[in-house]
């Protein structure tokens, strides 16, 4: 009977194409706009998860200065209150944690020859090359003898190495940072560009001490990044982190703290949870043409039954059950949605591939993204086809034949 | 056995009033009896034909169709009757106008859950029997109103009922079409089955044993032709 049920489906269907096809058309669309925005916002998605993996996803970073100070957030970074001694310590008390790298920043023009480059010079330690995962091409990192005895000495990043050496090998040569000279002991290998598409090549990187004393001037540190064993101990260390420096701090009771540890982890749940929000937002805008095409599928169905109501009444006559002409009408409904769906769902991946080809948006397509709106269009066809389909199945078999 | 109704009465409700289709009918008709049901327009005919038919149910009264009291059958279980032991045949036909003769007079089968292959194949068979094997890809739109007639009784006969009920077969027919129709009912009739057919037109109810008369929703004669009495 369900056999039956679809070759009578079907023929309905072919008897009226165009409108079916415009019946459908409502379905494609919703379906299409459901696989569509969701894949702008699983790219957009994407995207920020990508950039915060690849700061790393066991890494803590304390920067100087509280979260929120009365409402107003200090730019992270310009308070004095982290030093060296305080990364010193974190790096002896704590555990389960790898490396502690404290750092400054900022930008210098760099001078070598007649070439010049404006980029910016990390003060840092010999962890710093662990914790960021770099590798040195040629020559040798900073090491522990530079950091204590301030040594002049800088690691080019590859992207300074080429801007102002060219081809030549910097290693052994002088740059000037701020009019003094510094020996180049190594270049890094080229990382490339971040996800956030920044040139993680176009640093220089000089000893934390000679950073400090000799170019900044400052005894206290812009950030120190902590780089945890194993993902389950980051509270545990965000933790012992927190009571040690408001310890050093001096800071006791109810009064904030003056540094903010930041945990990668939270933060990407936080951008996922957004994100995530984003994704809702722009599949429901689908859904509701989804459901607008439900609507329209309905419509025709009542319409249809009521132009049927004769062959119901001959078919009842003939010996069809209730089942039987509501499995007819539902299937015909059921169809409807499957076909509309099935159209929708390649109208929805070539409307995302022509948003990231023409329109410059990441857009991400999952086979999740496709089975849950088809899946829907095949409950919109059966949920609005169930009143007509019942309405059709009910016909007293004389009225329906006597209807004109 | 047979057809047996008890005081059966019909009311329609039309605004205020209730109009009395069915005053009040009992009848018997034993298997193989071939019976017209003859009165003027309005009296009741297809009202009978349609509760008869287990198209239509009675608004009080009995009625045992082989035993069985048809009050009390649900829905589908009446229309399970209806494809399984009556053969109805309309007046205007009742052909579904988007499949073939052949689809149309196989329709039934579906409903009594039997495969295309056999479907088609007996659908093939009852068409050759009623004269129309070379008609079997027409779509009723068509046929003349003979032949439509003539797949529609085929169609009424393919599940093999024992009861074959027509109300005004040949009203929409000219006469040597209905001469042919009648032929074919009274060729059934003779192969045992028991026909049923409403008519108000005295040459139809000719070729029955046993005449009808009904008027104002109540049977005002019944008689078996003299040739006939057993
Ligand atoms: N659905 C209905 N609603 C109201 N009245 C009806 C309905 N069907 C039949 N009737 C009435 O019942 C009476 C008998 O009708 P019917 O059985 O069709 O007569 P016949 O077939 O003998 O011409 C008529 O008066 C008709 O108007
Ligand atoms: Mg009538």
């Amino acid at each position: 009977m369900f056999k039956e049920s679809i070759a009578i489906a079907l023929r309905a269907l072919l008897a009226n194409k165009l409108r079916s096809i415009l019946t459908m058309l409502g379905i494609i669309i919703g379906v299409g706009a459901v696989i569509s925005m969701v894949s702008i916002g699983m790219g957009v998605k994407e995207k920020v998860q990508n950039s915060i993996a690849s700061l790393g996803s066991n890494m803590l970073i304390v920067t100087p200065g509280a979260a929120s100070s009365q409402g107003v957030r200090s730019a992270s970074g310009s308070s004095v209150t982290l030093s060296l001694e305080d990364a010193e310590y974190i790096k002896k008390t704590v555990q389960g944690i790898d490396y502690v790298a404290p750092s400054v920043s900022k930008q210098y023009q760099i001078i070598a020859g007649n070439q010049n480059w404006t980029t910016t010079v990390y003060g840092i330690t010999p962890e710093y090359m662990a914790i960021k995962s770099l590798t040195v091409g040629s020559g040798s990192f900073v090491s522990q003898q530079d950091i204590n005895s301030r040594n002049r000495v800088a690691v080019l990043g590859a992207t300074v190495a080429e801007s102002l050496f060219g081809e030549m090998n910097p290693t052994g040569q002088n740059v000037r940072i701020n009019n003094t000279p510094y020996l180049v002991v190594g270049v890094l290998d080229s990382k490339g560009q971040s996800s956030m598409g920044q040139d993680q090549d176009d640093i220089v990187l000089v000893p934390l001490t000679t950073a400090q004393e000799r170019l900044l001037g400052i005894t206290y540190l812009n950030s120190i990044s902590i780089q945890v064993t194993k993902m389950e101990g980051m509270d545990q260390a965000q933790e012992q982190i927190t009571s040690l420096l408001r310890q050093r701090h001096k800071i006791s009771g109810t009064k904030e703290d003056d540094f903010t540890v930041r945990n990668l982890t939270s933060i990407m749940a936080m951008m996922t949870e957004t994100t995530g929000t984003i994704t809702l937002l722009l599949g429901s805008i689908g859904a509701i043409s989804l459901l607008v095409g439900g609507i329209g599928i309905m419509n025709i169905m009542m319409v249809s039954v009521t132009e049927r109501t004769r062959e119901i009444g001959i078919r009842k006559a003939l010996g069809a059950t209730y089942r039987d002409i509501m499995l007819q009408f539902l299937i015909e409904s059921v169809v409807i949605g499957v076909l509309g769906g099935i159209f929708g769902i390649f109208l929805g991946i070539l409307a995302a591939f022509a948003i990231s080809t023409f329109g410059g948006l990441n857009t991400v397509i999952s086979a999740v993204s496709i089975l849950v709106p088809f899946g829907f269009s095949i409950a919109v066809g059966l949920f609005f086809g169930i009143y007509p389909a019942r309405k059709a199945a009910l016909l007293d078999p004389i009225e329906a034949l006597r209807y004109e | 056995m047979g057809i047996i109704l008890k005081d059966i009465t019909k009311c329609y409700r039309i605004g205020e009033e209730t109009v009395a289709a069915l005053a009040g009918v009992s009848l018997e008709i034993k298997n193989g009896e071939f019976v017209a049901i003859m009165g003027p327009s309005g009296s009741g005919k297809s009202t009978m034909m349609n509760i008869l038919g287990c198209l239509d149910r009675p608004t009080s009264g009995s009625y045992l169709l082989e035993e069985q009291e048809v009050a009390t059958l649900t829905d589908d279980e009446l229309a399970k009757t209806r494809n399984k032991r009556i053969g109805f045949v309309f007046q205007n036909f009742n052909l579904l106008s988007r499949v073939s003769a052949w689809e149309n007079v196989a329709l039934p089968l579906v409903y009594a859950g039997i495969a295309e292959k056999e479907r088609l194949n007996r659908a093939a068979a009852i068409l050759e029997s009623v004269g129309l094997a070379s008609r079997k890809q027409h779509m009723p739109n068509e046929l003349s109103g003979g032949q439509r007639q003539r797949v529609a009784i085929a169609r009424a006969l393919i599940n093999e009922p024992s009861i074959i009920m027509a109300d005004e077969p040949t009203g929409n027919l000219d006469s040597r079409s209905s001469v042919d129709i009648m032929r074919i009912f009274g060729d059934l009739n003779e192969q045992g089955k028991t026909i049923i057919l409403v008519t108000h037109e005295p040459d139809i109810a000719q070729s029955a044993k046993r005449v009808i008369t009904v008027r104002d929703g109540l049977i005002i004669s019944d008689e078996v032709k003299e040739q006939y009495y057993v």
